[in-house]
C-alpha cells in the first residue's frame, strides 16, 4: 500500500498493474479479502484502490459527516492523481460513493461498474431495500452477505492487534456513514440521469442483503445501464467469484 | 447521605413468554394494557410513598423492553412533581444523544422543576448500546452529540434575555427561548452516569455529580478516585455529595426476609443481559480497542462479561445463578436485617472512600407491592437514620 497525498490528506492506496486506469472504491468491510480480485484486475488495468478516509489506518478526518464528503474526496483524488478515461468500479458502499461521484462529474470517467451497490432506494417507506445487518443476528447476516460463508468468511482469531484495529475502524466508519438514512441518500435517485456513461450493475445471484430486483431497477434508472449476475456469489461477488467478476469488468471495458 | 428509591418499572408478566430476549424485537401484543395500567399505578404509589418516608425518588427510561416500561421518563417525573411535596426528583437519566430535540428536553426539565418548586435533579446519560436502535441514533458520534445537547440545554436554561441562536454540528435552532425558565438558579443540579475514568475526569471538570451502576467493590473506587484526582488538580471541591452509587437493597425483619426481597429485586440484574447479542455492540459505541478485541473474538464469541459479576476479590460469578451472598460480596446488593444492611453499606462506603447518594433499587422484578412497601418502610425507619449520618 502506498501513501498518496490528496490535498493534505494522506490516503493509503493499493496501486498495481499497467494499462487503462481502473479506480476501485471498496465496500464497507472485508478489504483484506479483495487481494485476488485486485490482482486479477491488475493484469488488465492500472488499478488504483484507495482506502476511504476513516478506514484502514486512517482516522476519520474532522468534518467528514456524509457520503457527500467521500464523493468530493474521490473527485479530489481523480484530480490530484490526474486520472483520465477512468473505469470507475465501486462495490456496495463503494458503489454508493461511485454513484455520488458520478452525479457530480463524469468528466474523467469513461464507464462505471457497480458491484451490488447501495445508496439508491426504490422501495416504499416500509420496505427495506437493504437488510438491517446491524439489527440481525450475526449468523443470519453472514448468510445474507456470503453465498458460501464457510469458505469466504474470514477467521480473524489469529490476526495482529493492529490488523484487528483497522477492521474495527472500517466497521465503525462504515456504521457512521450508513446509519441514517440507512445505506442510501433519498436525493440520489433523482440525479441518476446525470450519469451519462455506460454503467454495468453487477449482482451476486445469491445476494440476500440487497433486495431482489434492485440491480434491474437501478440499471433502468440510469441512462446507459445494464445488468449482469454472477453465479455462486452473495453480496460480494468480487470476493466469492473474483475471476468471473473481474472478467465481467474486463469485457465491459472492452465494449 | 441521601437515599433515592429507584425502580425500572418492570413489565415482568411477559418475561416467561419472551424467553431469552426482553428488548427491541419483542412484540407489544405481549403487553396487556389493563395489566400495564395497574402496574403503572402501583409503581407510582410506591414512589409517592417515598415522600412520607424521607426517601428521594429516582427514575430512568428505556425503550422497547419488558424490563422497563418507563419509556418517557418525564411523564412519571411530572406526576411525582405534583403528587409529592418534599422528595427530590432525580431523573437518571435522560439519554441526550438519543433525543432528537434538545430544546424540548430543556423545556420538559424546566417545567418539572417549576411544578415541583425546585426539586429536580437533572441526569444526563449516554444510554445503553441497545438503546440506539429504538431511537435510530448514530452510535459512532454519540458522545459528541451528547455534549452538544448538554451545552444547548444549559444555555437554554440559563439565558433569560430572549431568543439566542444555536447552530451546532447536530442541533440547529435560530430562536431558542424556553418558557418557563427553571425554578432552581442558575439551573437544576446535573448528574452524569460514568463507567470510565476518562469520563469521570471530564465530569469532575464541570463539578457535576457522578453516579456509578453495577461497579461494585472492584471498580467503584477507581472511578471515584479519577474524579477526586481531577477535581484536586483543578482546585475544585469533590465532597461526598458529588458521588452516587446504585445498589439493590432488600431489608427484612429477619435475614431470610431481607434476602428473599433482595433475591426478587435481583431480577433486575438477571434480566438486563437478556438482550439479543447483535444489540450489544453497535458500530462505534465502544472505543476502537474494545471493538478490535471483538473483531478477533469473532461473531460466535461469548458475551461472558455481560453475564458476569466480580466478587470482592475479583472472582468471576455468573450473574444468572449468583446468590444474594454473591451479590453482597460483589458490592452490588445490600441485604438482610437492618443492622446487616447498614453494616454492608458502611463497609462499602469506607472501601470506596465515601459517597453522598445511595441509589436504592428498592423494587425490581417480581417483588410484590406489599413487600416493596415493607422494604421501603423498614429501610426508612431502621437504616436511613443511620446512613444519613454518614459523611
Amino acid at each position: 500500500m502506498e501513501r498518496i497525498d490528496i490535498n493534505g490528506r494522506s490516503v493509503e492506496t493499493f496501486v498495481a498493474g499497467s494499462g487503462p486506469t481502473l479506480l476501485f472504491l471498496h465496500p464497507e468491510d472485508y478489504f483484506g479479502q479483495h487481494v485476488p480480485w485486485l490482482e486479477q484486475l491488475s493484469r488488465h488495468f492500472r488499478v488504483i484502490a484507495p482506502r476511504h478516509p476513516g478506514f484502514g489506518q486512517t482516522a476519520l478526518p474532522d468534518g467528514y459527516r456524509t457520503i457527500d464528503d467521500l464523493a468530493y474526496h474521490t473527485l479530489d483524488l481523480i484530480s490530484v492523481m490526474n486520472l483520465r478515461d477512468i473505469t470507475l468500479v465501486g462495490a456496495s458502499m463503494g458503489g454508493w460513493i461511485a454513484l455520488e461521484t458520478c452525479v457530480r462529474s463524469t468528466q474523467h470517467i469513461a464507464r462505471l461498474g457497480l458491484l451490488a451497490p447501495i445508496g439508491v432506494k426504490f422501495g416504499g417507506r416500509q420496505d427495506r431495500d437493504f437488510a438491517d445487518i446491524y439489527a440481525l443476528p450475526t449468523q443470519e447476516v453472514t448468510h445474507l452477505l456470503f453465498h458460501d460463508p464457510a469458505k469466504y468468511l474470514p477467521d480473524y482469531s489469529d490476526i495482529s492487534d493492529e490488523a484487528a484495529l483497522e477492521i474495527a475502524r472500517d466497521r465503525q466508519s462504515a456504521g457512521y456513514f450508513l446509519w441514517k438514512p440507512f445505506m442510501h441518500n433519498p436525493s440520489l435517485r433523482k440525479w441518476l440521469p446525470r450519469i451519462g456513461v455506460p454503467t454495468l450493475v453487477i449482482s451476486g445471484a445469491q445476494d440476500g442483503f440487497v433486495v431482489q430486483g434492485h440491480a434491474a431497477k437501478l440499471a433502468e434508472a440510469l441512462p446507459y445501464g445494464s445488468t449482469q449476475a454472477i453465479a455462486q456469489a452473495g453480496h460480494y461477488p468480487q470476493i466469492e467469484q473474483a475471476d468471473a467478476t473481474a472478467a465481467a469488468i474486463v469485457a465491459f471495458a472492452q465494449r | 447521605m441521601q437515599v433515592w428509591h429507584f425502580s425500572e418499572l418492570a413489565y415482568h408478566p411477559a418475561w416467561e413468554e419472551l424467553g431469552d430476549s426482553l428488548r427491541n424485537v419483542i412484540p407489544s401484543r405481549v403487553f396487556d394494557p389493563k395489566l400495564g395500567a395497574d402496574l403503572y399505578h402501583r409503581y407510582l404509589d410506591e414512589w409517592a410513598l417515598c415522600d412520607e418516608l424521607g426517601l428521594n425518588i429516582m427514575m430512568n427510561e428505556h425503550h422497547a423492553t419488558a424490563t422497563c416500561i418507563d419509556s418517557v421518563v418525564t411523564i412519571p417525573m411530572s406526576i411525582m412533581a405534583r403528587e409529592t411535596k418534599k422528595a427530590r426528583l432525580l431523573c437518571l437519566g435522560m439519554p441526550l444523544a438519543n433525543r432528537q430535540d434538545a430544546v424540548r428536553i430543556a423545556e420538559e426539565y424546566a417545567m418539572i422543576d417549576v411544578i415541583s418548586r425546585g426539586r429536580l435533579e437533572m441526569g444526563f446519560v449516554k444510554g445503553a448500546p441497545f438503546e440506539v436502535y429504538p431511537a435510530n441514533s448514530n452510535p459512532v458520534d454519540l458522545m459528541e452529540r451528547f455534549w452538544e445537547s448538554h451545552d444547548l440545554i444549559l444555555q437554554a436554561m440559563t439565558s433569560h434575555d430572549g431568543p439566542f441562536n444555536f447552530e451546532g454540528k447536530y442541533y440547529q435552532y435560530r430562536q431558542v427561548n424556553i418558557w418557563p425558565r427553571p425554578y432552581q438558579q442558575p439551573h437544576p443540579p446535573v448528574w452524569i452516569t460514568v463507567s470510565s475514568p476518562e469520563t469521570c475526569a471530564t465530569v469532575a471538570e464541570k463539578g457535576y455529580v457522578i453516579a456509578t451502576l453495577n461497579t461494585g467493590f472492584t471498580r467503584t473506587r477507581g472511578l471515584y478516585d479519577a474524579y477526586r484526582k481531577r477535581a484536586a488538580a483543578l482546585g475544585k471541591p469533590a465532597n461526598n455529595d458529588r458521588f452516587a452509587y446504585l445498589a439493590l437493597i432488600g431489608v427484612g425483619d429477619t435475614k431470610e426476609e431481607g434476602y428473599r426481597r433482595a433475591h426478587q429485586i435481583g431480577d433486575y440484574s438477571r434480566t438486563t443481559p437478556r438482550t439479543a447479542r447483535q444489540f450489544w455492540s453497535p458500530p462505534g459505541y465502544n472505543p476502537l480497542p474494545i471493538s478490535a478485541q471483538g473483531v478477533k473474538a469473532g461473531p460466535g464469541a461469548s458475551l461472558g462479561s455481560i453475564f458476569t459479576i466480580l466478587g470482592r476479590d475479583g472472582r468471576r460469578i455468573d450473574a444468572m445463578t449468583a446468590t444474594v451472598d454473591d451479590f453482597i460480596d460483589a458490592g452490588l446488593m445490600f441485604a438482610g436485617t437492618p443492622d446487616m444492611v447498614y453494616d454492608q453499606i458502611k463497609d462499602f462506603y469506607d472501601t470506596v472512600g465515601g459517597f453522598g447518594h445511595l441509589l436504592m433499587m428498592g423494587q425490581g422484578g417480581h417483588i410484590s407491592h406489599e413487600d416493596t412497601v415493607a422494604n421501603l418502610k423498614l429501610f426508612s425507619q431502621e437504616v436511613l437514620p443511620r446512613v444519613a449520618e454518614l459523611n
